[in-house]
Order: structure tokens, then sequence, then C-alpha cells
């Protein structure tokens, strides 16, 4: 199989190393991507949060991007990927009035974790599991925009999404039933009202520990970062990309190397279930 | 709020924008669904469900001055869940729109300082720069020593990069920024 990439910006600054677990399991499971020539940023959430016209036109002009390929586009951030699939609607609905003569796009937009939920692709990663991760308890996070709203993502269990939790008991550990899943982090104002994401980040880490979860894992830089860097100071959760659980499962080894951009170290938990 | 919602103040300048851009706030019955699970309500001093009345009457002045329309966190739990399929979220975003083309205060000036300072980013790189997005949004909002101590955590895990990233072809991403057509 092979794919169209659009990584987005965080993927190549804060999140790299999801950019990197996302080529990995990629190669893993035999999809061969081809990132989109020089992609620009979508404008996430800023475009859209002031300038509408803008958002559309800046995140339109990827899909131009990507059309000669034709191929499905994967991208792993949730808010680039709500984006591109609203400028995708608004361009087939009206090619002109986006200055665009003739859009009919044979390849559809889509995010990481609907993906390598299916089952062909579930299997594929059991297969190759070598060390299960047996006794670690996750809270499976999806936050917003993989799912919100429904008409633009084509999430189908928006309320109680069911693919991170099928791809972590794929590796053996278990994704607790828990109350926050779909709860939004408050990522977009993180910086400039600090205060407020620390409380709805508090809110989600403590609901996750109270339904017994050792660690937080999330298909979405932005979740990411804001919820490694807002969670109190004392026994903050370490919060894994899911395609960095799959790595560690598949190769069986956990590295310094491996965790050294995340700013809640991971390894004495993974120390304790035995990595 | 000291003022009332009330029909008695309506104007007819905000709902007209609203169905130019497809917006349909008629609909609303008041069931409060959309403020029930807004993660964000309690730091609002509008309801999601009172901007939405608002809307309906025209009521702008409200809703420009409100702090609510900067602290919406877009998470479109709102319009997710609206039984009639009103989009909130879009309305919100359009409030916002309005306040800025009309070159008021916002109400929450460093809200508007951030978003400024990233698509600035934008349109000179084509993409996010984020060190030096976040010195630019520093400068705006004079504030200098939030979240000194994570930029350096993050600096120390390679996570913020010092040079921006650019893409080849930045005079299209600067024409998209120039060209864009007028809305409202
Ligand atoms: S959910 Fe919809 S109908 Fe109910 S109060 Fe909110 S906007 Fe009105
Ligand atoms: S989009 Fe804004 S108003 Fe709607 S639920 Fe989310 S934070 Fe609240």
């Amino acid at each position: 199989m092979r794919l169209s990439y659009y990584p987005g910006c965080s993927l190549t600054g804060t999140a790299r190393e999801y950019d990197h677990s996302v080529r990995e399991v990629a190669r893993l499971v035999g999809i061969e991507l081809s990132e989109i020539p020089d992609w620009n940023c979508c404008g996430a959430s800023s475009a859209h949060m002031t300038d509408h016209e803008l958002a559309i036109r800046l995140s339109a002009r990827n899909l131009l991007l990507a059309q000669p390929e034709g191929r499905d586009v994967l991208v792993p951030c949730a808010a680039c990927f709500q984006r591109l699939r609203r400028a995708d609607l608004a361009l087939k609905k009206d090619p002109k009035r986006w200055g665009v003569s003739d859009y009919r796009p044979s390849f559809k937009i889509v995010h990481v974790t609907p993906l390598l939920s299916r089952p062909d692709f579930l299997l594929k990663i059991r297969e190759q599991v070598t060390r299960r991760l047996s006794g670690l308890r996750v809270a499976c996070y999806y936050g917003c925009l993989s799912l919100r709203p429904p008409a633009v993502t084509g999430a189908v269990r928006y309320e109680d999404p069911r693919g991170l939790d099928l791809i972590t008991e794929a590796l053996g550990a278990e994704p607790v039933s828990w109350s926050h899943k779909t709860e939004c982090c408050s990522g977009s104002l993180t910086m400039a009202r600090p205060d407020i994401a620390r409380a709805l980040v508090s809110d989600i880490a403590k609901a996750a520990g109270r339904a017994g979860a050792q660690a937080l894992v999330v298909d979405c830089p932005m979740c990411h970062a804001n919820l490694e860097s807002r969670q109190s100071d004392d026994s903050p959760l370490p919060v894994f990309f899911a395609t960095e659980l799959i790595n560690l499962a598949v190769t069986g080894k956990s590295t310094r190397k491996q965790w050294r951009q995340h700013l809640v170290d991971p390894r004495h938990l993974l120390g304790s279930v035995g990595f | 709020m000291s003022e009332a919602i009330s029909p008695k103040q309506s104007s007819a300048h905000l709902p007209a924008a609203l169905k130019q851009a497809g917006l349909d706030v008629e609909a609303c019955y008041q069931c409060g669904r959309c403020s029930a699970g807004c993660p964000v309500s309690a730091c609002f001093d509008l309801l999601p469900m009172q901007v939405v009345r608002l809307c309906v009457y025209g009521q702008e002045d409200l809703l420009q001055r409100s702090q609510t329309i900067w602290l919406c966190a877009a998470c479109e739990t709102c319009t997710t869940r609206c039984p009639n399929g009103i989009d909130i979220a879009g309305v919100m975003d359009l409030l916002r729109r309005r306040v800025l083309a009309q070159k008021l205060k916002p109400g929450q000036p460093r809200v508007a300082a951030f978003h400024k300072s990233f698509l600035r980013s934008v349109r000179r790189w084509g993409r996010t720069y984020e060190a030096g997005m976040l010195g630019a949004y520093k400068l705006r909002t004079g504030d200098f020593f939030g979240d000194l101590k994570l930029g350096l955590a993050m600096l120390s895990r390679g996570k913020l990069r010092m040079l921006p990233r650019r893409i080849r072809r930045r005079r299209e991403v600067k024409k998209i920024f120039k060209q864009k057509g007028k809305i409202e």
C-alpha cells in the first residue's frame, strides 16, 4: 500500500518522535509513505479561529499538491487532519469559490488511528509483537479533532471511540475504561492561558488515575505536548503516542534515546513492567 | 454581564452575516446540551447557549465584548452535540473574525496576540516556526517569564528548533494571505 503523507508542522518540531514512530510503524505494516512535496502549514488552529477564508485556502494548497499522486493522504496530527478534511469538503462543494477550476480527488484524508485499527493492520501488528506490554495499564485519550464534528471527520463512534483501545490491546497492554476519552485538553489555549490548560489537563490525568491507568496514550501532537507539559509536577503520568508503543512492543527494546524528547520520562514505568 | 439578553435590543447585522456564512442559529430551543458539554464554560462570561441566543437577537455588542469567544478552545463538542445541527463552534469563529475585522479590542488580548503571532510565522515561512513565533508572542504581550522553565525543558530535548523550516515556494503562501477575499 502506498499513501501520501502530510506530517504537519508539529511533527517536524515539537513532536518529531511522533513522526519517527509513524514512519517506522508504516514500514512494519507495509505502507510506503511519500511526503507531499513542499507542503505548507494548514493553519490550525489560529487560521480558522480568526479567518475562515485563510484557513480553507492554506489547507487547500496541500490538497492540490496531493492531487497528482491521487493516493489517500495519511495525517498523524488530529488538528491538521480535521482542517484538511474541511478544506476537502469545501473544495468539493464549490471549487470555483476557491479559485480552483476542477476538484474531483480520487483520494481520502485518513488519520493514523482509524487506519492502524483496521482488522488487517491490527493482525499485522499483532504478528510482529516480540514482547507484549503485559501489565501496562493505559488510558487511551482521543481528544477532539480526529473525531469532531463527525460530519467532517467521518468518525463513527465519536463519543466512545475504540481505535486506540484496539491497538493497545493488540500490543498486550490493558486499556482502561474511563470517563475523559474525548474531553478537550484545550491545546489551542495552552500558550495564552496556561492556567486553563492546567485545570483541564489535571482533570484528564486525575480521571485516568482513578481508572487505574499508569500512562496516557494519544494520537495527536497537540494533545501530547499539552498533556505532558501541563500536568502537575508531582507524579505526572507518562504520555505515549500509540505508534511509539507499537514500536516498543515490536522491537522489544526501550532505550534512553527513544524517550529523549519526552518531558515526562517513562523509563521508570516501563522498567516496572519489565522493559 | 449586566445587560439583559432580550429581543428588544435586536439588530439585523449579525444575523445577516451568519446567514451569509451559512450558519443557521434559529432552530435553537435552549436545551443547554452545548453548554453542559463545553470543557471551558466554567471560565466563560457567556454560556454557549447564551451566545446562540444573542446571535438570534443580533446583540453583537455583548458578544464582541465577551471573554467567551476568545476562551472557546474550538473543541467542537457543542457543534457535535447540538440536537438541532447548530454549528456553535463555527459561530464562535465568525464572532472572533468580526471583532478583528472591525478592529475592536479582543476580550482576551493574549489569545488574539497568540493567533496573530502564529499566522505571521506561517505567512513568512510557509510553516510554523515555534521559536520565532514564541518570541513574537512574548514581545506582543510582554509575558517574558511565563513558561520559561517549559521553554528551556523543550529546548534541551530538541523540541524547539532555533531555525525556521521554510517551504520552497513561499510566494504561493504569501499570495494566499494577500488574495483572500473578504466575506463580511
Ligand atoms: S445544544 Fe443547540 S439547541 Fe441546545 S441550547 Fe445549544 S445551540 Fe441551542
Ligand atoms: S467549541 Fe468552544 S464553545 Fe464549543 S464546546 Fe468547545 S470550547 Fe465550548
